[in-house]
């Protein structure tokens, strides 16, 4: 295997020959650099095929409308696991760990049945109350007029205690979901990475089940409660689940639940610091959230990508898809495209259409906690407007060495004295 | 042009015209009818222009083809009952003229 090609920061994207494109280098998200390279996608070649890369030839899909053509027709583009699954990058096979994120129907359906009731509207109306009470008091007890790092501060912190909540999770033990999550998206590749190996990873994740089992276990024998252990331990569905899936649908939710949300956190402070003109609009009308939210969502997009398998010959924007072809929706390039939103390069919280966006994907692999993660922003814009009317980014943020998750590892910032 | 009649959740009644061939969901989203998110835009990929079709009309509107997108996307919306339906994938013909549905608690 070769080490993938750092992509020079000052690289004239304009002149580079299309058939040297591969968006798929981490390098470029960790950068912050990708924008060029798709601009250049959507407009010349919008289904474009990479011939070589690190993870062997594949499309890249750019365009909203395309994209959504790839979601809704699942039949065709599939998420199995054993056809190489969700992202760029196969799992190693004799590592990989299927959930029902890596499933095509029916066995998708009917484990994704088991766990939607925890985030559907009748319990996020019960959550509302406890999130708004932690969200008032990590944010009350942040310091001002000195720097910190927002990431962890706030944004891990308040992600960490919604899915130790959603796991009925040992409360001061916590932080250890936070290690997982991380160990489950880590690019095994980068320094910053927390584990080095895919052996490594695969170890460290077995040990994720085995503590989240025992609890699995003990939920088995009492009668059913409203958190994801409880549920996964008496669904039909789940309650037999081999245990390298059992990995893989931990892995799932853990990612899932808190991951995501935790970027459009950060991002959505970074991106208020870019345009103060909407920051300001914001101060002038606080019931502008709501909308924010879904322009937040849509601004940071914060899974990079999803990947198919074409299961037969098909056809994405007049290109020719062989049966086995890996087809890759590039989410951060379809929320970009001009096509499909307006000025979509500029951050504008009072947009028309807001959640018309492809963050949460479309089809029936859409997020099932979209309206949770929404919930908790809208929270946290909420409380953030009652105490602090300014937040300062003091420095750039440090991102992610991923080519899948949008992540910001920390973020300096400052609350004026 | 044909009336619908939207119910949103906590009982408010909205009795709007809507063209010919434009679907329920645009009817709604198109008079600020609160209640149907339509996430999508009308692909039939998202299941948030979720409603309940009135019992009486339920014969003139029928019920999604089993198997179909929208019977896959419904069974994953919370609060999915028989009488569900996606409102984007109904179209307003002179036969719904009348039509009345309701919404439900919360788009999922």
């Amino acid at each position: 295997m070769t080490a993938p090609l750092d992509a020079p920061a000052d690289i004239d994207v304009g002149n580079l020959a299309l058939d040297d494109f591969d968006v798929s280098d981490p390098k470029l998200y960790q950068d912050d650099i990708w924008y060029p390279y798709f601009a250049r996608l959507r407009r010349e070649a919008p289904v474009h095929y990479c011939r070589q890369s690190l993870y062997g030839p594949y499309w890249s899909v750019t365009k909203y409308k395309d994209i959504m053509q790839v979601e809704v027709n699942h039949q065709v583009f599939s998420s199995a696991s054993e056809l190489g699954g969700i992202a760029v990058e196969d799992q190693p096979k004799d590592m990989d760990r299927p959930s029902f994120i890596r499933m095509d129907p029916p066995k998708h359906d009917e484990q994704r049945m088991v766990v939607s009731p925890v985030v559907a509207p009748g319990n996020l109306a019960n959550m509302e109350g406890v999130i708004r009470e932690r969200t008032a008091r990590v944010l009350d007890g942040l310091p001002r007029g000195e720097t910190f790092d927002w990431v962890d501060r706030v944004s891990v912190e308040l992600t960490t205690m919604m899915l130790a909540t959603l796991f009925d999770y040992p409360w001061e033990d916590r932080r250890q979901l936070t290690y997982w999550s991380d160990v489950a998206i880590a690019n095994v590749r980068s320094p910053d990475a927390p584990v080095h190996s895919e052996e490594e990873k695969f170890a460290e994740l077995t040990k994720m089940a085995e503590a989240l089992g025992k609890l699995f276990q003990e939920r088995a024998q009492q009668p059913p409660k409203f958190d994801l252990l409880s549920m996964l331990a008496h669904g039909e569905a789940t309650r037999n689940m081999p245990f390298r899936e059992f990995m893989g649908t931990l892995s799932l939710l853990i990612v899932g639940g808190n991951d995501t949300t935790r970027n459009s956190m950060t991002g959505g402070l970074m991106a208020l610091n870019e345009y103060p003109g909407e920051y300001q609009k914001l101060r002038d009308d606080p019931s502008l959230i709501p909308s924010m939210v879904s322009e937040v969502i849509r601004y940071v997009t914060p899974v990079i990508h999803m990947r198919r398998t074409a299961k037969e010959d098909s056809e994405i924007g007049g290109k020719e898809i062989k049966k086995g072809d890996k087809v890759v929706m590039w989410y951060v390039s379809g929320n970009r495209d001009p096509e499909a939103i307006e000025d979509p390069d500029k951050f504008i919280i009072d947009r028309p259409r807001p959640r018309q966006h492809l963050s949460f994907g479309f089809g029936i692999h859409r997020c099932v906690g979209n309206r949770l993660a929404e919930l908790q922003l809208r929270i946290l814009w909420e409380e953030i407007m009652q105490r602090y009317p300014v937040i300062e980014v003091m420095g750039p943020a440090r991102r992610t060495y991923s080519n899948f998750i949008h992540g910001i590892r920390s973020l300096p910032v400052r609350i004026p004295a | 042009m044909p009336k619908i009649t939207y119910i949103e959740h906590g009982g408010r009644e909205h009795r709007v015209e809507v063209p010919l061939e434009r679907s329920v969901m645009r009817g709604a989203v198109d008079n600020n009818i609160p209640g149907i998110d339509a996430d999508c835009g009308g692909e039939c990929a998202c299941a948030t222009c979720h409603v309940y079709v009135d019992d009486a009309w339920l014969s003139v509107t029928g019920t999604p083809v089993p198997g179909s997108q929208e019977a896959s996307m419904l069974s994953f919306a919370a609060l999915a009952q028989p009488n569900s339906r996606l409102s984007c994938q109904l179209k307003v013909s002179e036969a719904l003229d009348g039509l009345i549905v309701r919404l439900p608690e919360g788009q999922h």
